[in-house]
C-alpha cells in the first residue's frame, strides 16, 4: 500500500476498459445535461426534465444490475432477492426524506410523519430516531443492506447451500421482508410506503436544478463503481472469485476460505444495490413494499442476463436498454409487458447465452479488433 | 516492502505448524472407518507414510482408495479412527483449507483446473501464500514467486501456454497443469490420485520421471491403476481391499503375495 498514487493509478487492474466506460458514461451524462439546460424548449433536441429523471432512473438501475454482475457473473451466486437489498438502501433513504417534510404533512405534525399520525401514534420508533441527520441515514443506506447480507450469507454459505437452493432461499427473503414491510405496526407506512416528499438537503425535490444534480449524482456513483468492481475484479480477489464460481471444491483445495470469499463479496454487492436504492428513491419520489416484490428481483436477472454476465459493461447495457424497451412498450401496452420480459429471457437463454456482451466480443473476434476489457468467460449454468 | 514483511510472518506462521517428524513418520493413519449407509468404505484402515518417500496406492475399484483421500484432506468426515500429520496436528480437526495451508496438497482424479482464467494464472491462485481475502485485495507477485511459477512452468512443459486459457488445454496438458499447481503450493505430502488416466505412454512416461524427482524433498502418495505406471516409479506398495490394507512391500513381494493375486492382480499380471 506505500505504492506511489502514480502507479496505482497506473495499475492495470484499474484500467481494463474503465476509460472507455467511464468516457461513454461522462458524454451521455453532459449531453443529457446540455440537452435540458442549453437546449430551448422549443426545440426537438431538449431534453425535458422528465426525461433526465427518467435517464436517472436507468442508471440506478443500471448500478442495481451491476451488484447482480458481481454475485452472479463472477461468482455463480444466483441471486432471486437483490431486489430486497435495493428497497431496504431506498427505504433508509425514504426515512430521512419523511424526516424532511417537517411540519409540513397534512397533519402538520412537526417530528411524526402523517402516516403514523394517522395510525395514532404518539412518538417516534426507535429506529426513526437520527434519520433525519443525513449522515445518519446515509450510512444506513450502506449498513442496513451491508448487515442483512452478511447475516444472510454469513449463514447461507458456512452451510454450504449452492445453487438453485440459495436462489430459492433469497427469493423467500425478498418476499418475506415485503410481507414484513406491508404491516402499518412495522412503522414503514404500509403499503403506502414513504412518498410525498418535499426537500432533500434543504433543496426543493422536485425543481429541475435539484432533478438534474440527482441525475448527475446517480452517473458519478455508477461511474464510481463500476471502478471499483473492476479493480476487484482484476486483482487476485477477482480471479479467486471466478475460480470459486467454476470449481468450488478446488479452490478449497488450494487453501481459500471460499466462504468468506463469497460473503465479503455477497456484502460488497448489496451495499451496491443499497446504494443504486437510495439513488432511486428522491427521483422518484416513493417506496413501497412493491419494491420488495420477488418478480423484481427476477427482472435484474434478467437485464443482467440480456447484456451479458461476467462483463459489468453487460448489466449496465442490459439494464438501460430492457428498461427503455419497458417504459416504450407499457406506455403501449402495459399488461403484454410481463409477456414480453419472458419471452426476452426465453430468446436470450437460447439464442445469446453470453448476451449482447458475448455478441460485441464475437464480431471483435470476427473482425480481429481490440477486445474490450478482460475476457472472463462466463460459466454454464 | 509490506509485501516482504507479510511473506516473513506467513513463514514464521507456517514453521509453528510443520509437522514433528521425530519418528521418521509424516503420516498416521490408524483404525480408520468410513461408512455410507452402511457400507464400510473403510474398515479399520492402518497406513503409516513415512517422512520423503513415494508411496503407490492399489486396489480394486471400491478398495477406499479415494475415500482415504478425502478423509485425509478433510472433504469426508469418518466414523472412528484417527488421522496424524506428523505427530502432533490431528488432521480430522481441520477443514479442506486449513488442511492444504498445513502442506497438504491434493491433484484430483479428474483434473481440475480453473478453465476460465490462464495457465499462469491458475498457478499463481496456488502459490504458497497468504489466503485471506484482505490480502488477495491487493495481492502482487514478487519476483521470487515470479520465478517459482517460471521454473514450474518449465517443469510442466507448459512454458509457451503461460498466457493461453487452461480450458485450452487438452487432457494430459491438464494434468501436467494441475501437478504444477501442486508444486508451486510447495506441499509437504502431496496425494495424486491418477495422475496418468488419459496419457500418452511418452507423457506417463515424463510425469513417471517427475514424481520419482520430488520425492526425498516430498512426501508422495500416489494412486494409480496402470500397474506399468505403479512398477517403475513404486518402491513400495501398499494394497488396498475392502477398506482394508491388504499387503504393503515392494512390487515384487506385493505381486507374489497370494491374497493379492486372488483379490486384485488376477492372472494377467503375474
Amino acid at each position: 500500500m506505500n505504492q506511489p498514487w502514480a502507479t496505482w493509478l497506473g495499475d492495470r487492474r484499474l484500467s481494463g476498459d474503465s476509460g472507455v466506460f467511464i468516457s461513454v458514461l461522462f458524454a451521455a451524462t453532459v449531453l443529457v445535461v446540455l440537452g435540458n439546460l442549453l437546449i430551448p424548449e422549443s426545440s426537438t433536441l431538449h431534453v425535458s426534465t422528465y426525461t433526465v429523471t427518467l435517464f436517472g432512473k436507468y442508471l440506478c438501475y443500471a448500478l442495481l444490475a451491476l451488484s447482480v454482475d458481481i454475485i452472479w457473473g463472477y461468482c455463480g451466486i444466483l441471486s432471486l432477492g437483490h431486489g430486497a437489498f435495493f428497497a431496504l438502501g431506498g427505504y433508509a433513504m425514504g426515512m430521512y426524506l419523511m424526516r424532511q417534510i417537517g411540519g409540513r404533512g397534512v397533519y402538520g405534525n412537526p417530528v411524526l410523519p402523517d402516516f403514523m399520525v394517522f395510525l395514532g401514534w404518539e412518538e417516534l420508533p426507535w429506529y426513526w430516531l437520527g434519520m433525519d441527520n443525513f449522515l445518519i441515514a446515509a450510512l444506513m443506506v450502506l449498513l442496513v443492506p451491508g448487515l442483512l447480507a452478511y447475516v444472510f450469507g454469513w449463514l447461507a454459505f458456512r452451510s454450504r447451500v449452492t445453487g438453485v437452493y440459495l436462489s430459492i432461499m433469497t427469493q423467500a427473503l425478498t418476499y418475506a421482508l415485503m410481507l414484513s414491510f406491508f404491516r402499518n405496526e412495522m412503522g414503514f407506512g404500509g403499503n403506502n410506503g414513504l412518498t410525498d416528499f418535499k426537500e432533500i438537503l434543504g433543496f426543493d425535490i422536485q425543481s429541475d436544478g435539484t432533478r438534474i444534480t440527482l441525475f448527475v449524482a446517480t452517473a458519478l456513483f455508477l461511474g464510481i463503481a463500476y471502478c471499483v468492481s473492476r479493480y476487484l475484479m482484476n486483482s487476485r480477489f477477482g480471479r479467486i472469485t471466478v475460480s470459486i464460481r467454476d470449481a468450488e471444491a478446488r479452490t478449497r483445495f488450494l487453501g481459500y476460505q471460499s466462504e468468506s470469499y463469497k460473503l465479503w463479496l455477497f456484502v460488497y454487492s448489496a451495499v451496491l444495490a443499497g446504494i443504486a436504492g437510495a439513488l432511486y428513491v428522491p427521483q422518484v419520489g416513493i417506496i413501497n413494499p412493491g419494491e420488495f416484490e420477488p418478480l423484481n428481483s427476477i427482472e435484474i436477472v434478467i437485464w443482467v442476463a440480456v447484456g451479458g454476465r461476467g462483463t459489468l459493461y453487460g448489466a449496465v447495457v442490459g439494464a438501460v436498454l430492457v428498461n427503455y424497451a419497458k417504459t416504450r412498450f407499457t406506455a403501449l401496452m402495459p399488461e403484454g409487458w410481463i409477456f414480453m420480459l419472458g419471452a426476452l429471457f426465453v430468446l436470450v437463454t437460447i439464442l445469446l447465452p453470453k448476451g449482447l456482451a458475448g455478441l460485441l466480443k464475437d464480431f471483435q473476434h470476427r473482425r480481429g479488433g481490440p477486445r474490450v476489457g478482460r475476457e472472463i468467460e462466463a460459466g454454464s449454468g | 516492502m509490506n509485501s516482504l514483511t507479510t511473506g516473513a510472518r506467513i513463514r514464521s506462521v507456517s514453521a509453528e505448524q510443520k509437522p514433528d517428524v521425530s519418528h521418521n513418520v509424516l503420516l498416521y493413519v490408524e483404525d480408520l472407518t468410513v461408512s455410507f449407509d452402511g457400507f464400510k468404505a473403510l474398515n479399520k484402515l492402518n497406513l503409516y507414510i513415512n517422512d520423503g518417500e513415494l508411496r503407490c496406492l492399489i486396489g480394486a475399484n471400491g478398495a477406499g482408495k479415494t475415500t482415504l483421500m478425502d478423509v485425509i484432506t478433510g472433504k469426508t468426515a469418518c466414523d472412528s479412527g484417527s488421522v496424524y500429520f506428523g505427530q502432533t496436528v490431528n488432521l480430522l480437526k481441520h477443514s479442506e483449507p486449513e488442511i492444504q495451508r498445513l502442506g497438504i496438497g491434493r491433484k484430483f482424479q479428474k483434473p481440475t483446473v480453473f478453465e476460465a482464467l490462464t495457465v499462469f494464472e491458475n498457478l499463481e491462485l496456488s502459490l504458497h501464500c497468504n489466503k485471506s481475502v484482505w490480502y488477495s485485495l491487493r495481492a502482487a507477485i514478487s519476483g521470487e514467486q515470479q520465478d517459482l511459477i517460471a521454473k514450474t512452468l518449465e517443469i510442466i512443459g507448459l512454458k509457451d501456454s503461460r498466457s493461453s486459457l487452461a480450458g485450452s488445454l487438452s487432457h494430459g496438458q491438464k494434468q501436467w497443469l494441475e501437478i504444477g499447481m501442486l508444486l508451486v503450493s510447495e506441499p509437504r505430502l502431496l496425494l495424486i490420485d491418477e495422475p496418468v488416466a488419459g496419457m500418452t505412454a511418452e507423457e506417463s512416461e515424463r510425469t513417471a520421471e517427475l514424481l520419482t524427482s520430488l520425492a526425498g524433498d516430498h512426501t508422495v502418495v500416489v494412486v494409480e491403476h496402470d500397474m506399468e505406471f505403479v512398477r517403475s516409479i513404486a518402491r513400495t506398495v501398499s494394497v488396498l481391499h475392502q477398506g482394508s490394507l491388504l499387503a504393503e512391500g515392494s512390487m515384487d513381494k506385493v505381486q507374489s503375495n497370494p491374497e493379492v493375486i486372488e483379490v486384485y492382480l488376477g492372472d494377467e499380471s503375474v
